[in-house]
């Protein structure tokens, strides 16, 4: 199956842009980027903080199973305009991957569709690629670890 | 890596995706895998010199044929590098538009 979301890396970069369009209206779609809670359901993680605001600052968290920390990261939000746009800085917690600076687009497509466009700029090139191959392995296995809760609560 | 570099130009090309689909199930010649796209032969030819110089095809000699075939390894290391990125961000996705169209009738 397509998969509805896009990824240009161009090789030897330091940025990358994530493209995807969906099935909702504009104000749907950044409402889910912009309240707590609905972060926590499609990140699957918990947001300890998160003030969507210009100079506000953000913080999430995410434990395996036995309660330990698998997760934690957070930044500064540069840009709030609603509707329109979230600048953001991204850092992983306890990692050598450095930071990141998120520039989020949102465009209304017609009255049912929009798109986001997500500029991710790192630090370096090798730092990208490094962030490519990691961040994969840890979005497989929480989706794992949700699978294993729900499949311990079927028993 | 040059080679990494070569190979994401490579699969930057939908003609050539679409090639590396064809030949990924089965062996073909040249005339085959052109016969499957409208564009003209000596581009069909030129998309299977780069996705060879680059590794992603290999040829075999068999009689007066040359086939290609699917280099596993070097498609491997594609699929590793970026796929799964692009799968984890696709499926969050798809999450967060279930969710707000929930959210939608809710309301």
């Amino acid at each position: 199956m397509e998969l509805k979301t896009k990824i240009n890396a161009e090789d030897g970069k330091q940025d990358l842009v994530i493209i995807r369009e969906f099935d909702l209206p504009l104000e749907l779609l950044f409402k889910a980027f912009s309240e707590p809670e609905l972060i926590e359901q499609w990140m699957g993680t918990k947001v300890l903080k998160l003030e969507s605001k210009k100079h506000g600052s953000w913080e999430f968290e995410t434990k395996d199973n036995k309660g330990n920390v698998a997760f934690k990261a957070g930044g500064t939000i540069h840009e709030f305009i609603p509707d329109q746009k979230i600048t953001r800085t991204f850092e992983m917690a306890n990692t050598p991957y450095g930071v990141q600076l998120e520039i989020t687009d949102f465009e209304k497509l017609t009255d049912d569709t929009s798109k986001i466009n997500m500029h991710v700029i790192y630090e370096s090139p090798a730092q990208r690629d490094e962030v490519l191959k990691l961040p994969f392995a840890q979005g497989i296995n929480w989706a794992h670890n949700r699978l294993e809760e729900i499949v311990s609560k079927l028993k | 890596m040059n080679l990494r570099r070569d190979v994401f130009q490579a699969i930057a090309d939908p003609t050539r995706r679409a090639i590396l689909l064809l030949v990924a199930s089965q062996s073909l010649t040249a005339g085959a895998i052109a016969a499957n796209f409208d564009t003209a032969r000596p581009t069909v030819s030129k998309h299977l010199a780069i996705l060879t110089e680059c590794e992603l095809l290999k040829q075999e000699q068999n009689g007066r044929e040359i086939y290609y075939y699917i280099n596993a390894k070097n498609m491997k290391q594609v699929a590793d590098f970026i796929e799964p990125f692009r799968k984890m961000w696709d499926d969050r996705f798809n999450k967060l538009e279930d969710i707000m169209k929930a959210y939608k009738t809710k309301k």
